[in-house]
């Protein structure tokens, strides 16, 4: 259940969103104190974003809470690597745990948010970020299925298209999925989505998504991209 | 009653063919190299192990599955930029993989150590790895069914122990090694160091001794560089 609050206003920004910029965003609706996992790969850079005076405390899944910024030269340790199996730092009071505890604290709903990459998510939340299913790839799943329904809250970072132009916000997951109804907001180059999971963004269950701000496009614009119903909050 | 020995090769001297055997490490970090190379020099085959990847470059565990001794993997995360050999032998249709969300896989040792006969989870349910699984609705969620990983033997990393088995660990290097020692009927563990019998305080002892069934010292134990991807 979110602790999250939705906003009543809506934002329409001129220009789609660097990585960087998109990862800022997500750093700025991080609230001071949470627990937070930020996977492997892209959603890693939130962490270059959130305030030293923010008191938000990382997760990484491999056993260790209160993971600092990426360790180099002489502060590289090989015992000390993140989710990604990249050298990190500790921070004053970090502490270290064995894997089923570190799981339990996922699933056992300790953590406050999740952020994610995917492939697909669909309009009720359904998250797919593990398997193409094509043939002849190797599946590795690795946290994903823990973290997306473990946490709190589950954002999901990506680009709202594929290369080939497609949208990855879909009325229904084609890919497999790595959780059933567990995303709670998507942040893309374009726009921020509202998953309304439990009606508490006032959808009353409709499938359709809230839309909390686009980025280089209009509202309406945006609706022509995705194939699922938009509203503003 | 522990036993302490200087030769990894002695210490896995007696894992027979066709043994399921727990390996600590995620990736390179807590990965028992030494032990698992001495299990290489053994010529053991067919064996299923227990990691959460498999393998890296071409030491510990990728050494072991590019040696054909390998007939199944149980893990959560097989697919990096360094697996080649465990991709060259899967796409040969010569080694069997079972993926294992990766909390269900820590779970799933964990129980076995714990004697819990099967555990319902959150974790996978509505997706293609929980197929074929008995599914339960508790209070509105839905879990699934998960049935414990024992094993023949479990080979773990550890810092240091002392002379009945204690042992304390490094940072990350934790990982699965305090669940995997508790899950096997018999548990090797290399150490960087063994310290005299009460010279390690009480109160930090992560895996106490009654896991433990033999320790290795192997004092300049390499570990693999990490690499920067999962």
């Amino acid at each position: 259940m979110s602790s999250l609050k939705t906003p009543s206003t809506f934002i329409e920004g001129p220009t789609r969103l660097g990585k960087a910029e998109l990862a800022a965003l997500v750093a700025a609706d991080i609230p001071d104190g949470a627990f937070v996992n930020l996977g492997i790969g892209q959603p890693t850079l939130v962490s270059n974003y959130l305030a030293p005076d923010s008191g938000v405390t990382l997760h990484t899944e491999n056993g260790m809470l209160g993971m600092g910024p990426e360790a180099h030269g002489d502060d590289v340790d090989p015992d000390l690597i993140n989710a990604g199996k990249i050298p990190v730092t500790e921070l004053p009071g970090a502490s270290y745990f064995h894997h089923a505890d570190s799981f339990a604290m996922m699933r056992g709903g300790h953590l406050d948010i999740c952020v994610l990459g995917a492939y697909q998510v669909s309009a009720r939340g359904d998250l797919a970020n593990w398997h193409t299913g094509e043939p002849g790839a190797i599946p590795a799943v690795g946290g994903a299925m823990d973290l997306a329904i473990g946490a709190k809250d589950t954002f999901v970072m990506m680009t709202l298209q594929t290369r080939e132009g497609q949208s990855k916000l879909v009325e229904a997951c084609t890919y497999p999925l790595t959780g059933v109804g567990c995303v709670s907001r998507i942040y893309t180059d374009v726009a921020v989505f509202l998953i309304d999971r439990d009606g508490d963004h006032g959808g009353g269950g409709d499938g359709s998504v809230v839309v909390r701000e686009t980025h280089g496009v209009t509202f309406e614009e945006l609706e022509g991209l995705v194939p699922v119903p938009l509203r503003r909050p | 009653m522990v036993t302490i020995t200087q030769s990894a090769l002695d210490a896995v001297a007696d894992i027979p063919d066709g043994a399921t055997v727990l390996i600590g490490g995620f990736g390179p970090a807590g990965q028992p190299v030494e032990l698992i190379e001495a299990l290489v020099e053994t010529g053991t085959r067919d064996l299923t192990v227990v990691n959460n990847n498999a393998g890296n470059g071409d030491v510990g565990l990728a050494a072991l599955i590019g040696a054909g001794r390998v007939r199944k993997v149980i893990c959560s995360f097989p697919r990096q930029h360094d697996s080649h050999q465990f991709d060259a032998k899967y796409r040969a249709g010569e080694i069997e993989l079972e993926l294992v969300p990766q909390g269900n896989l820590a779970e799933r040792i964990r129980a076995a150590g714990a004697g819990i006969g099967a555990f319902f989870t959150p974790t996978g349910y509505g997706t293609p790895l929980a197929e074929g699984k008995e599914v339960r609705e508790i209070d509105g969620r839905h879990y699934v069914l998960e049935l414990p990983i024992r094993a023949d033997y479990a080979l773990v990393k550890a810092h240091r122990a002392d002379g009945v088995g204690n042992l304390t660990y490094r940072k990350t290097a934790r990982n699965f090694g305090p669940i995997m020692a508790a899950a096997a009927t018999t548990t090797i563990v290399q150490v960087h160091e063994v310290v005299p019998t009460g010279a390690m305080d009480p109160e930090v002892v992560v895996t106490p001794g009654i896991y433990v069934d033999r320790v290795v010292v192997v004092p300049t134990a390499a570990t693999p560089r990490p690499e920067e991807d999962q």
